[in-house]
C-alpha cells in the first residue's frame, strides 16, 4: 500500500497533475518533518549537555549532597565512564584525522548537491547526474569511514557503547546521525534513479529539493556534533 | 490512472467496505474512524479505572494483587492519553478543520490514512502486553528509570507501541499544519479562522516539537536496558533525574496538547448558544500562543522534590504561575461572551459551561501545586490526582462531549436525543465531582497516589470517590446510546443546526457531501464567522 501510494505520487507528478497548492503542502510537510527530526536530536544533545554541565560535575563533588552519599572523594572530568567505572581504561575519540576528514566529506557533498541542483534548474542533465552521484558516493564513503571509526573505537580505544555516559552519548549521537546519513543517501539514490529516468523538470522537482533539504539538515547536525562531541 | 484519480473527486464513498474504510483518504471518514477508535479506548481505559476504584473502595487488599493494580494505573493513563483524548481531538481536527476553513480535504490525505491506521496496531501491541510474562507496564505512565528497567517482556513492546503512537501523532500534526497554512479558502485570513482551527494549529506545533523528544527519551531507556548505555545510571556518569527532565520537556507540552483544542471547542460553542460573537477574539489567539510558549519552560514543576538547585525551583515556580495569566484571559473572555447573551442551555452548552467552571477548579489547584514549597507536601498525593483529573476529565473529556453533541447533527444529519443528552450531562457533572472532589481532601491529608491499599482514616472519602466513579462510568453508557441513536435516525437536522451557529461548516448540508468545498467558498469580509470580530 505504501509502495503503491509512493508510486501514485510519482505518477501524478510526472503526468502533470500537480497544482501549486499541492506543491506547497509537500513543502510544509517536509519542513515540519525535518523540524521533528531536529527535536529528536535535541533530546540526545540535551542528554549530552545535561551530563557535561550537571550530572558529571555533581557526581564529582560539585554538589556535596550528591557525591558524599554515593561516591565520596571521586574526581571526575569529561570524558568519563562514570564514578562506577573508574578503573576502566579507555581513550576518547579525538577530533583529528578521521572525524575532520568526515567533516570535509560531508561539506563537499553539500557543495556537489548544490551544483547538481543548479544544473537541474539550468537543465544540464549530465552535470545533474554527476553532481548527484558524487553526493551519494560521498555519503557512502562517510558511512564507510564512520564504520571504520567504530571498529577503531572498539578494538584500539576500548571505547564502547557501555563505556559510561561518554560512550553512551558518543555512540548514540554519532549512531543516529549515521543512520540519518544512510536514510538521506538512500533517498538521494532513489532521486538519482528518477533523475536518470528524467522525472524532473527545471520547474517541477520538489522530490529532489526535499531530499536535498534532508541532506543539508543531516549536514548541519554533523557540524554541531563535530563541535560538541569531538572537539569540545 | 489519470482518469481514475479525476473521477474519484466527484463520486461518493467507494461501495466496498474495505475500500471505503481501510484505504480511505477522505478526511470525514478518517475523522469518523479516529472518533470511534477514541470512544472504544475511552471505555477500555475506563474499565481499568473501574478496577482501580473497586480496589480502593475499602482499605486492605480487596480484588486484585498490588502488581496488577499498578498495571491498571499505568495502562489507564497510557490508554486514556494516547488512545482516547489525543485521537479524539485528531478526529475532530480531521472532520472539522477542512470544512471550517473551506478546504476540500486535508493537505496530505494519503499520509492521513497512515496516521490513523498505525493507531490500532500500536494499541494491539500495547494491550497485548497484559498477556506477556510479567504483565503490562506497571511503573507509571511516566516510565521513570530505574523502576522501568525492571520490567519483563512488556517493556520493549510498550516502548515500540509508544514509538508508533508518536509517529502517528507527528504525521497527523504535520497534516494539520500543512492544511491550515495552505488550504484555506481565499479570503480566510489567519485572524478570521475559527478558534478551533487556531488552537489546533498551535497544538500541532507542540506535537511536532515534543513527540520526538519523548521518542528520544524512551529510546535511551531502551538502550540503557539492552545496549549497556548509562544515560540514566549514576554509576556511568548519567542521572535518573535526567530522564525526568527529558520526559517532562515532552510531558508538559503534552498536557497542553490535550487541552488547547478543548479551548477551541468551547470558544466555538459558547458564542453559538449565547448568540453573541466571542469576546476578545484576538486576545484568545494570543493567549493560546502564550500558553503554548510557556509550556516549554515549565516542565520541572513536575519534579520539584527530586533535588534541583534552588534557582531552578524558583524559575520553574514563577514561570508556571505565569501561565495563570493567559488562562485567566481565556476564562474571562468566555464569561464575558456569556454576559448579557441570549442564552439557551442545550447539551453542548451545558458541557461547555461545565468545562469553564470545573476546568477553572483544576487550574486553581494547579496554582497550588505550582508553589514549590507547598508542592513538597502535595507531591505524589491524591491532590495531584484530583488536579489532573479536573483538567483532563472535566476539561478535555467534557469538551469532547460538548464537541460531539455540538457537531453530531452536522455529521449524521440527525438531531441527537436532547433529553438523553441532558441526562448524560447532569449525571456526569454530579458524579464526576463526587468522584474527584474528595480526592483533594485525601491528598491534603497525605494519601499517596498509585497505591492499592491505604490507612483506615482515608476510608470514607475513598468510598465516596469510588461510588462517584462507578456512577460516572455507568453514565457514559448513555453517551454511547445517544450516539448510536443519532447515527440510526432522528429528527432531521437543518444545515445551520443551531440558531446562533456561525461559520463555514454550517453552510454545508447536514450531513455534508462526501467531498465538500471542491470549489473554494467565498469568504465575505464580515461574514460573521464564529469567533471572528464582526
Amino acid at each position: 500500500m505504501m509502495w503503491g501510494w509512493f508510486g501514485a505520487v510519482v505518477n501524478e507528478s510526472v503526468s502533470g497533475l500537480y497544482s501549486e497548492q499541492m506543491d506547497r503542502s509537500f513543502r510544509w510537510g517536509m519542513i515540519w518533518f525535518i523540524f521533528s527530526e531536529v527535536m529528536f536530536f535535541a533530546a540526545f544533545f540535551g542528554a549530552l549537555f545535561y551530563a557535561r554541565v550537571f550530572s558529571v560535575p555533581w557526581l564529582g563533588g560539585a554538589d556535596p549532597a550528591t557525591s558524599v552519599h554515593i561516591w565520596d572523594t571521586v574526581v571526575l572530568s569529561w570524558p568519563t565512564a562514570g564514578p562506577g567505572f573508574l578503573d576502566l581504561e579507555f581513550e576518547p575519540m579525538g577530533a583529528w584525522a578521521l572525524p575532520t576528514i568526515n567533516t570535509l566529506i560531508l561539506l563537499t557533498s553539500g557543495v556537489t548537491l548544490t551544483i547538481a541542483h543548479h544544473a537541474l534548474k539550468e537543465n544540464h542533465r549530465g552535470k545533474l547526474i554527476w553532481g548527484l552521484a558524487a553526493t551519494v558516493a560521498l555519503g557512502f564513503i562517510f558511512l564507510g569511514l564512520q564504520m571504520y571509526e567504530y571498529v577503531h573505537a572498539y578494538q584500539d580505544l576500548n571505547l564502547r557503547m557501555d563505556t559510561g555516559i561518554y560512550g553512551s552519548t558518543f555512540f548514540m549521537l554519532t549512531g543516529f546521525h549515521g543512520f540519518h546519513v544512510l536514510v538521506g543517501a538512500v533517498t538521494l539514490l532513489v532521486i538519482l534513479a528518477r533523475c536518470i529516468k528524467g522525472h524532473f523538470t527545471p520547474e517541477n522537482h520538489f522530490g529532489f529539493e526535499a531530499a536535498a533539504w534532508y541532506w543539508h539538515f543531516v549536514d548541519v547536525v554533523w557540524l554541531i556534533l563535530f563541535v560538541f562531541v569531538y572537539i569540545l | 490512472m489519470t482518469a481514475a484519480t479525476h473521477d474519484e473527486h466527484h463520486a461518493g464513498p467507494p461501495s466496498s467496505f474495505l475500500d471505503r474504510w481501510l484505504f480511505t483518504t477522505n478526511h470525514k471518514d478518517i475523522g469518523t474512524l479516529y472518533l470511534l477508535f477514541a470512544l472504544l479506548m475511552f471505555f477500555v481505559g475506563g474499565a481499568m479505572a473501574m478496577v482501580i476504584r473497586a480496589e480502593l473502595f475499602q482499605p486492605g487488599m480487596q480484588l486484585v494483587d498490588p502488581y496488577f493494580f499498578n498495571q491498571m494505573t499505568t495502562m489507564h493513563a497510557l490508554v486514556m492519553i494516547f488512545g482516547a483524548v489525543m485521537p479524539a481531538f485528531v478526529g475532530l481536527a480531521n472532520w472539522m478543520i477542512p470544512i471550517q476553513i473551506g478546504a476540500p480535504d486535508m493537505a496530505l490525505p494519503r499520509m492521513n490514512n497512515w496516521s490513523f491506521w498505525i493507531l490500532p496496531f500500536a494499541f494491539a501491541i500495547m494491550l497485548a502486553t497484559f498477556l506477556m510474562p510479567g504483565g503490562a507496564l506497571a511503573g507509571g505512565w511516566t516510565m521513570y528509570p530505574p523502576l522501568m528497567l525492571q520490567h519483563g517482556m512488556a517493556f520493549p513492546f510498550a516502548i515500540f507501541a509508544i514509538h508508533l503512537l508518536g509517529i502517528s501523532s507527528i504525521m497527523g500534526a504535520i497534516n494539520v499544519v500543512a492544511t491550515i497554512l495552505n488550504m484555506r479558502a481565499p479570503g480566510m485570513t489567519l485572524m478570521k479562522m475559527p478558534l478551533f482551527v487556531w488552537t489546533w494549529l498551535i497544538t500541532a506545533y507542540l506535537i511536532i516539537a515534543v513527540m520526538p523528544v519523548l521518542a528520544g527519551a524512551i529510546t535511551m531507556l531502551l538502550t540503557d536496558q539492552y545496549f549497556g548505555t548509562s544515560f540514566f545510571s549514576a554509576a556511568g556518569g548519567g542521572d535518573p533525574v535526567m530522564y525526568q527532565h527529558i520526559f517532562w520537556f515532552f510531558g508538559h507540552p503534552e498536557v497542553y496538547i490535550m487541552i488547547l483544542p478543548a479551548f477551541g471547542i468551547v470558544s466555538a460553542i459558547i458564542p453559538t448558544f449565547a448568540r453573541k460573537p466571542l469576546f476578545g477574539y484576538s486576545s484568545m489567539v494570543y493567549a493560546v500562543a502564550s500558553i503554548a510558549f510557556l509550556s516549554f519552560i515549565v516542565w520541572a514543576h513536575h519534579m520539584f522534590t527530586v533535588g534541583m538547585p534552588l534557582a531552578g525551583e524558583l524559575f520553574f515556580m514563577y514561570a508556571t504561575m505565569l501561565i495563570a495569566v493567559p488562562t485567566g484571559v481565556k476564562v474571562f473572555n468566555w464569561i464575558a461572551t456569556m454576559w448579557r447573551g441570549a442564552m439557551t442551555f442545550e447539551t453542548p452548552m451545558l458541557f461547555a459551561i461545565g468545562f469553564v467552571i470545573l476546568f477553572t477548579i483544576g487550574g486553581l489547584s494547579g496554582i497550588m501545586l505550582a508553589i514549590a514549597p507547598a508542592d513538597y507536601q502535595y507531591h505524589d498525593t491524591y491532590f495531584v490526582v484530583a488536579h489532573f483529573h479536573y483538567v483532563l476529565v472535566t476539561g478535555a473529556v467534557f469538551s469532547l462531549f460538548a464537541a460531539a453533541y455540538y457537531w453530531l447533527p452536522k455529521w449524521t444529519g440527525h438531531m441527537y436525543d436532547e433529553r438523553l443528552g441532558k441526562w448524560h450531562f447532569w449525571l456526569s457533572v454530579i458524579t464526576v465531582n463526587v468522584l474527584f472532589f474528595p480526592q483533594h481532601f485525601l491528598g491534603l491529608a497525605g494519601m499517596p497516589r498509585r497505591i492499592p491499599d491505604y490507612a483506615v482514616q482515608f476510608t470514607e472519602f475513598n468510598m465516596i470517590s469510588s461510588i462517584g466513579g462507578f456512577a460516572f462510568g455507568l453514565s457514559q453508557l448513555i453517551f454511547v446510546w445517544v450516539v448510536i441513536k443519532c447515527i440510526r435516525g432522528g429528527e432531521k437536522a437543518t444545515d445551520q443546526v443551531w440558531e446562533g451557529a456561525r461559520g463555514l461548516e454550517w453552510t454545508l448540508s447536514s450531513p455534508p457531501p462526501y467531498h465538500s468545498f471542491t470549489t473554494p467558498p467565498k469568504i465575505e469580509s464580515s461574514a460573521g464567522l464564529e469567533g471572528s470580530p464582526r
